[in-house]
């Protein structure tokens, strides 16, 4: 990106309005549609402006509800009327992408307001039943062997990764634990109330050597979104705003085939991010970062600068991740602890990063909430999208 | 749970990858590869997504090959592999630079390590289906 875009771009637009459902884990006869209109009308609200002001829609596949012309669906749901609609299909990515376009177009003057909702519903049954679009070419490679979907591939990345640094399972236990504590102060999250040890991370089966249950996420039924607007009408609202600082996106497909499997395009992604916003990761006082399994967060960390490649393992171990801690991660108990409703799962960190930043966290609220950096991951490590939020312009 | 969804997946035979599928029925490894870019194509597909030239050759690789990471699967997604656990799924690189999604076999699952030399398994699934597994290489892997 040029000098100029990111002069262009930089804190233009905000998030100044928020809602997240708490995640079922059953839908129990609830559409992913429905679910989603829940959160748009509750953070429509919550931003203080009114269905009339939103002029933008950004929206992500249901996988349980896949169909052509969502966004028009979505918009005529909820009543909206639109100069700017946007699918992004961009996997775990998804969300921190949907934020990244709203804020272009915000910037660029093609909206005014824009509202970014994704929500699914989870039913394993139907996964097989009515299996979702995922043909494509390498499949027909995979399927035969067994790979048992993400889970193999994350776990391989995390053998790879012991094998090459020497990481612990304990290390890559520590990040489900650490999330396990901030998710004791959110009563929403799947795992409220259930605490969890490193130990007990250790002792929970193994799915896919070396990942363990508790390392891998938790399907389940919700629905998140958040409203941005221009930086003119950020000011006036109910709440402080979540500026967007700086996002940065890079795609790399065919993971198999490049040339190291552990370093990722999060490294381009958070790269452009942090240039555009101006600041670098010893900037950063909390962190979002998708936590499909334990093994993406620690190559995530190192792929976005927050330690060296390699050096994930001992970052993680010397430091205190918990919201109270000197590096706040994930701290809404992120995916793992809360829930991840279907392939907008990520939205949960942003609305997370956004609430740190407004100082709406509650009892989790983190001691320094300047700068935020949130992180989409999907596929295998395939599209990787950064955000930076700050809470001054 | 439908009876389709316990059928083993296999692959279709049909398309891009055709010429693979044939020569693993046959004992062999082929892949495309663009001469232009000395790039092999994987997986297949009619052009070279180097140069998008579209003129590839199928070339016999050796199958020599060592695990680059590989995963012991203890809880399967599919429903066919359910009882199969718990199995070895590996990416594999070859010799020459491709690495192959596959498994490995003929080998306790928790002494599979990365870097292990492997050579082909063409195991023959029935008369239109052969998978290419791979396993310890060796005197004794034959």
């Amino acid at each position: 990106m040029t000098k100029l875009v990111e002069d262009g771009l930089r804190g233009r637009s905000a998030i100044v309005g928020l809602a997240e459902l708490a995640p079922m884990k059953k839908p129990d006869g609830r559409t992913p549609l429905e679910l989603i209109s829940t959160a748009a009308i509750a953070a429509i609200a919550d931003s203080g402006l009114t269905r009339g002001d939103i002029d933008g829609l950004v929206v992500c596949p249901a996988m349980m509800q896949y169909s052509m012309l969502w966004p028009s669906i979505v918009a005529e749901h909820l009543g909206l009327t639109t100069s700017y609609m946007e699918f992004v299909d961009l996997g775990g990515a998804s969300a921190t992408a949907m934020i990244a376009r709203a804020a272009t177009a915000i910037a660029t003057g093609r909206a005014s307001s824009v509202l970014c909702v994704s929500g699914d519903t989870w039913d394993p049954r139907g996964m097989y039943l009515k299996p979702p679009p995922l043909l494509f070419p390498l499949r027909e490679f995979t399927a035969p062997y067994g790979a048992a979907g993400a889970n193999a591939d994350y776990a391989m990345a995390a053998r790879l990764h012991m094998h090459r640094f020497g990481t612990t399972q304990r290390q890559l236990a520590k990040i489900a634990a650490d999330q396990r504590t901030s998710a004791q102060q959110n009563p929403d999250a799947l795992f409220h109330g259930q605490p969890l040890s490193i130990d007990d991370v250790l002792a929970s089966p193994l799915v896919c050597d070396p990942l363990h249950k508790f390392e891998i996420v938790m399907p389940c039924s919700g629905a998140e979104a958040v409203v941005l607007t221009s930086a003119d009408r950020a000011r006036d609202l109910e709440h402080p705003p979540a500026w967007v600082l700086g996002f940065g996106e890079a795609l790399e497909p065919d993971p198999f085939q490049r040339e190291d499997f552990l370093v990722t395009p999060t490294v381009a992604a958070a790269r452009r991010a942090f240039a555009m916003a101006g600041v670098g990761p010893r900037d950063v006082t909390l962190a979002q970062i998708y936590d499909c399994y334990t093994s993406a967060v620690l190559i995530e960390l190192e792929d976005a600068g927050f330690c060296r490649k390699g050096e994930g393992g001992p970052f993680v171990e010397a430091h205190d991740l918990t919201f109270a801690g000197d590096f706040p991660l994930n701290t809404g108990g992120g995916m793992l602890s809360f829930g991840q409703p279907g392939l907008g799962g990520g939205m949960t960190l942003v609305v997370e990063g956004a609430r740190q930043i407004m100082g709406r966290a509650g009892a989790r609220q983190v001691r320094c909430n300047d700068i935020a950096f949130v992180h989409g991951n999907g596929g295998t490590f395939t599209e990787e999208c950064s955000l930076v939020f700050g809470r001054e312009r | 749970m439908s009876a389709a969804l316990l059928e083993r997946p296999l692959p279709s035979g049909k398309g891009d990858a055709a010429p693979f599928w044939q020569a693993v029925r046959e004992g062999r490894i082929v892949l495309p590869r663009c001469p232009a870019c000395d790039n092999f194509v994987f997986p297949p597909r009619p052009h070279c997504p180097i140069c998008h030239g579209r003129h590839l050759d199928w070339v016999e690789v050796s199958g020599r090959a060592h695990v680059y990471t590989a995963t012991v699967v203890h809880r399967a997604t599919h429903p066919w592999f359910m009882d199969k656990t718990p199995y070895v799924y590996a990416l594999v690189e070859l010799a020459e630079g491709v690495r192959l999604p596959t498994q490995i076999v003929g080998i306790p699952p928790e002494e599979v390590e990365i870097g292990l030399e492997v050579e082909p398994v063409f195991e023959r699934v029935d008369d239109t289906h052969t998978l290419l597994l791979f396993r310890p290489a060796g005197p004794a892997g034959g």
